[in-house]
């Protein structure tokens, strides 16, 4: 029943392409950004923002899957439970 | 003490710390350098042993399926767990959704909004139960199609209000179809059991062509039913926060 079915793709990956090495820089200057930021709102804009970046590296090494998840949870779901978070508190201020 | 004291005590530490960290990092192995055996046998037996082409998918929902469903449930828990904290207080009242100063002048969602969203919700929801129902075939699975799922349901709210979502998404229906992907899931495993094979075995047909619409047994199921689950676990939380947002006010009715 188990057959041996040998895959074509065995090309062996052992040194960084420029785009893997430019979305790793990018991911960095994301990440701070999104930290140094202080406006509460452009806080969470520039996170789905950082969630696009996450996803184009992950699809640059080479998950599909993860990409996919990555893209809807990280720019779309996150944060709009923030900003719903953030629009609720301040309605509790006024 | 004084700040100048603990900047230099901190320097200190992170020099002893980055010099512990770069001897770390120069005895990591090359990059892209892989000597573990798992992968390799994967590669070789996963299509021809559950007919599946999309071998991630096998691995999450058949070689490793019992990860997947602990998986699940965290999900299911998350969205009991925002629908418990986020339920109606005593010190709370939930207005009425009927637009209570309805001649003042509310600035209205942007037309282009409106009208680029009433577009892509079709092709969401074409996409998102593409990937769903696909996950033996292609880079997809349960998870994927179900979060793009409920991103269609988000884009409804885009282009009309609250309450067009509301409709689209009664929290009844909703909770409903999640119990039924949860339990789906669980189900599949607990027949595999009933039938006397292990837990979340591959029971069904397998099909005859890798990477039909109609193989891999089980594997197709499961993504299905992890697909509802996941797509209605969103809209719960969305949803919830929502009615938070929109509805719920403070001071006793």
């Amino acid at each position: 029943m188990i057959e041996a079915v040998v895959t074509p793709y065995t090309v062996p990956v052992d040194m960084m392409d420029a785009l893997q090495i430019t979305i790793l820089v990018l991911v960095a200057a994301g990440a701070t950004a999104v930290v140094l930021i202080r406006e509460r709102v452009r806080q969470v804009l520039a996170l789905s923002v950082y969630g696009v970046l996450l996803a184009v590296l992950f699809l640059a090494f080479q998950a599909p899957d993860v990409t996919l998840s990555e893209l809807t949870v990280g720019a779309v779901a996150l944060p709009i439970v923030l900003l719903l978070a953030l629009a609720k508190m301040r309605k509790r201020e006024e | 003490m004084r700040p100048a004291q603990r900047r230099w005590i901190f320097l200190v530490g992170a020099a002893g710390l980055a010099a512990f960290y770069l001897w770390g990092l120069s005895g990591l192995p090359g990059f892209g350098n892989y000597p573990g055996p798992y992968g390799f046998i994967i590669n070789r037996i996963a299509v021809g042993q559950t007919n599946a082409t999309g071998v991630v998918s096998t691995i999450n929902f058949d070689y490793r399926g019992f990860d997947t469903v602990g998986e699940e449930f965290i999900l299911f828990a998350a969205a009991a767990g925002v629908a418990t904290v986020l339920r109606r207080l005593r010190g709370e009242r939930e207005q009425s959704t009927v637009d209570e100063a309805a001649d003042r002048d509310v600035p209205t969602t942007s037309s282009a909004i409106r009208m680029v969203a009433l577009l892509f919700t079709g092709p969401v929801v074409v996409m998102g139960w593409w990937l769903a129902s696909h996950a033996q075939t292609n880079p997809s699975g349960g998870f994927q199609g179900g979060v793009i799922l409920a991103t269609a349901f988000v884009l409804i709210y885009l282009s009309g209000e609250f309450l067009v979502l509301k409709r689209f998404s009664p929290v009844a229906l909703t909770e409903v179809v999640e119990a039924v992907g949860a339990g789906g899931f669980a189900a599949i495993g607990v027949s595999a059991v009933a039938m006397g094979l292990p837990y979340l075995k591959d029971f069904l047909p397998l099909g005859t062509v890798p990477g039909a619409v109609s193989s891999s047994g089980t594997i197709a199921l499961i993504s299905f039913f992890v697909g509802l689950e996941v797509a209605a676990a969103f809209i719960l939380i969305i949803g919830e926060l929502l009615e938070q947002t929109l509805l719920i006010r403070q001071g006793g009715r």
